[in-house]
């Protein structure tokens, strides 16, 4: 499973990065940062319910879990 | 000259022949298109070793059989919107050789199985090329698309959102084109050039291809030699030609070079050593590559540093807008490499969001934690957009802080090597 | 029964319209992406859907309370249909309104993944028509009509919302670093 941002519909609401901090964090913008410098970063067992629930939340529904 | 210096010599293939872009001179001199069907196309890109000849150098026949794998009616697409300005081989081209890149659409048509054919570029160029249009019999019909005069219009995404009708903007990669584009079909964008070369080899074969070029990098390329040269144009040469003959090609140098820009804004500063073989296998230890053949002689009086600060603030003001990090970090990143530099005059650099006026004018000075600044920059923006143009923005700072290490030493000492080699 | 029916139908109303006020000053905090007496934003997001859910829940009880009690001379098609009641069709009829827009509003948003961001949006904007429907249908219709708590009630909600709204109006609104607007290119959106 990985992470996948659309840039251009990301407007930098930061929820995502509260509900996955151990993936993202934020850069001077607000914008989110994954981690380990991956565009897509890998999201992990234990992350995939909160990386569900950022996907649901994000206001501008810029987030998508793609498979492998 | 040897086998391999004449493979990789300065020499005329694409451009060869008559160059008045007319319908009876190119049949004259290259006779018709060969009827080929969808897979000895294919076969033909595969074993001449074809590479996009648009800047990404990506092997051809990988993204013919994508799309023609994709099993639905596909749509092939002509990129001659050539958002680079020191490029002019795609402009030169369409004026010179419309019908081989009309072929190599056609050829392209077939090998993906398409029913529509579209070329987008220069609306300057449609009136000649709807009359060629009219006058040759293709397969399947070539409607026209103009391209806006932007950096980013000629990236692939954005030539399928402009030809489906919206604009030209890149978009979210996570939907291949080759498996949904235009319309939802499966689309393939080429350049301009990759079509022209593979309406060569469609007719003279795949040994006649690889007679140029070398072994690993095979065949032409055209090259748009610019800067300090005597005669700037472009030139064809085989990969692997020495910096130097594409150089004598263009009139030769105008004086003593500090370095060369190679492969375009979005390239790399490499030496300006005559004997440097333009190849990607040359290039690579610069963190270079040919790309779109773009080429650009820095004289020595002319300080790199400076040169690379203005082009990134070009291309700060050539994001499409879409994507936070690129709107704000490559302003962000050019203002820096300015401050940098210590150029007070930042006309055309797009005011980022961020440092209040007076703050602004007191961090102008050079400082040596601005290196450090510009390189935590160029890591945060890196891979974060929709498209490319941060990572190669990114990459022509990253070069020019290699290249010209010596220039910013100078420059954070408060002199310029450029400069003082003036006087 | 039916007095039983009534009052449910009238306490609920009430209880709807508070949560109602509640949910639009919420989404307008989501909105601003700031955090929230220590909630985080995502969790502002979170209370803002919940409430909304359970202001679904009291005018579902509202609708239907009345629905039964036979004083409101409620037919089926007044739940859906504004203005065609026999009781107060003015005031009444808004309140159908605002039931309308309200499922509008709460399908397209439980399904806002699979019809984009664009279409979620605009329908969402109708929130701001269907709060002082829901405000004027609950001052005009009902037999508590002009009963002090009910203005009192009102009033409250009401001055929470302006504030809310007031507040949106502000320049420094979004709780954003300070950063460029998204804004594609001119030259770029005019391919043709």
């Amino acid at each position: 499973m990985r992470l996948h941002i659309d840039w251009t519909a990301c407007d930098g609401r930061g929820l995502c990065a509260e509900l996955l901090p151990e993936l993202l964090t934020e850069d001077d913008w607000g914008y989110p940062v994954p981690r380990e410098g991956v565009p897509e970063p890998p999201v992990p067992r234990g992350l995939e319910s909160a990386a569900r629930k950022a996907v649901d939340r994000c206001p501008a529904l810029a987030l998508r879990l793609v498979k492998e | 000259m040897t086998g391999v210096a004449a493979a990789a010599a300065v020499q005329r293939r694409v451009l060869a022949g008559n160059r008045d872009g007319r319908l009876d001179s190119h049949l004259a001199r290259h006779g018709r298109l060969p009827a080929l069907d969808a897979g000895e196309v294919i076969d033909l890109a595969r074993d001449a070793g074809l590479t996009g000849r648009g800047g990404a150098g990506f092997p051809m026949w990988r993204k013919l059989a994508a799309v023609a794998e994709a099993g639905r009616p596909a749509v092939v697409i002509a990129n001659a919107a050539e958002g680079e300005p020191a490029s002019g081989k795609d402009k030169a081209l369409l004026s010179y050789q419309p019908n081989l890149i009309l072929d190599g659409l056609q050829l392209a048509a077939r090998a993906t199985g398409a029913r529509a054919a579209h070329l987008y570029g220069p609306a300057a160029s449609f009136a000649a090329l709807r009359c060629l249009l009219a006058g040759r019999r293709d397969a399947v019909p070539v409607r026209l698309h103009a391209a806006p005069d932007a950096f980013v219009s000629g990236e692939e995404s954005a030539v399928v959102a402009a030809v489906s009708g919206r604009g030209a903007v890149p978009a979210d990669k996570l939907i291949r084109i080759t498996r949904a584009g235009v319309g939802g079909a499966p689309t393939l964008v080429q350049n301009v050039e990759t079509l022209a070369h593979l309406a060569l080899i469609a007719r003279h074969g795949v040994g006649w291809f690889r007679a140029a070029g070398s072994p690993d990098e095979p065949g032409t390329f055209l090259a748009t030699v610019s800067g300090a040269v005597a005669a700037p144009g472009v030139v064809e040469a085989g990969y692997g030609v020495p910096l130097g003959e594409l150089l004598a090609a263009a009139g030769g140098p105008a004086g003593e070079l500090a370095a060369i820009l190679v492969g375009g804004y979005h390239g790399g500063w490499v030496p300006a050593d005559p004997a440097l073989p333009v190849s990607r296998a040359g290039l690579a230890p610069f963190g270079a590559s040919p790309g779109a053949g773009v080429v650009v002689a820095l004289p020595v009086g002319s300080c790199g540093l400076a040169e690379t600060a203005r082009i990134a603030g070009y291309l700060a003001g050539e994001s499409a807008g879409q994507c936070g990090p690129c709107v704000n970090g490559l302003p962000r990143l050019a203002e820096t490499l300015a401050d940098l530099t210590g150029a007070p005059d930042l006309r055309g650099v797009p005011e980022p969001a961020g440092l209040p006026g007076m703050a602004r004018v007191a961090a102008r000075r050079s400082r040596p934690e601005l290196v450090a600044e510009v390189e935590r920059l160029a890591g945060l923006v890196a891979g974060r957009g929709a498209c490319r143009h941060p990572d190669g923005t990114v990459r022509l700072v990253r070069s020019a802080l290699r290249t010209f290490e010596a220039e910013v030493a100078a420059h954070l000492a408060g002199h310029c090597l450029a400069t003082e080699a003036r006087r | 029964m039916t007095e039983v029916l009534w009052y449910s139908g009238r306490g609920s109303g009430v209880v709807t319209l508070v949560l109602l006020s509640v949910v639009v000053a919420l989404g307008i905090g989501a909105r601003s992406g700031r955090t929230a007496i220590g909630l985080p934003r995502f969790a502002v997001s979170l209370l803002h859907r919940n409430a909304a859910l359970l202001a679904v829940v009291f005018v579902v009880g509202h609708v239907l309370a009345l629905y039964f009690d036979p004083y409101a001379q409620l037919r089926y098609y007044d739940l859906v249909f504004p203005f065609a009641g026999d009781y107060r069709p003015l005031w009444q009829g808004l309140g159908t309104l605002g039931l309308d827009l309200l499922a509008a509003i709460v399908v397209t948003s439980l399904l806002r993944h699979r019809i984009g961001v664009r279409a979620w949006r605009v329908v969402h904007w109708l929130a701001y028509l269907c709060w002082p429907l829901a405000l004027l249908h609950g001052l005009g219709t009902g037999s508590d009509r002009g009963a002090w708590w009910l203005w009192a009630v009102s009033s409250a909600c009401a001055a929470a919302v302006v504030a809310a709204v007031a507040w949106r109006l502000t320049p420094r609104f979004h709780g954003f670093p300070r950063r460029a607007v998204r804004r594609v290119r001119p030259v770029l959106k005019g391919a043709r």
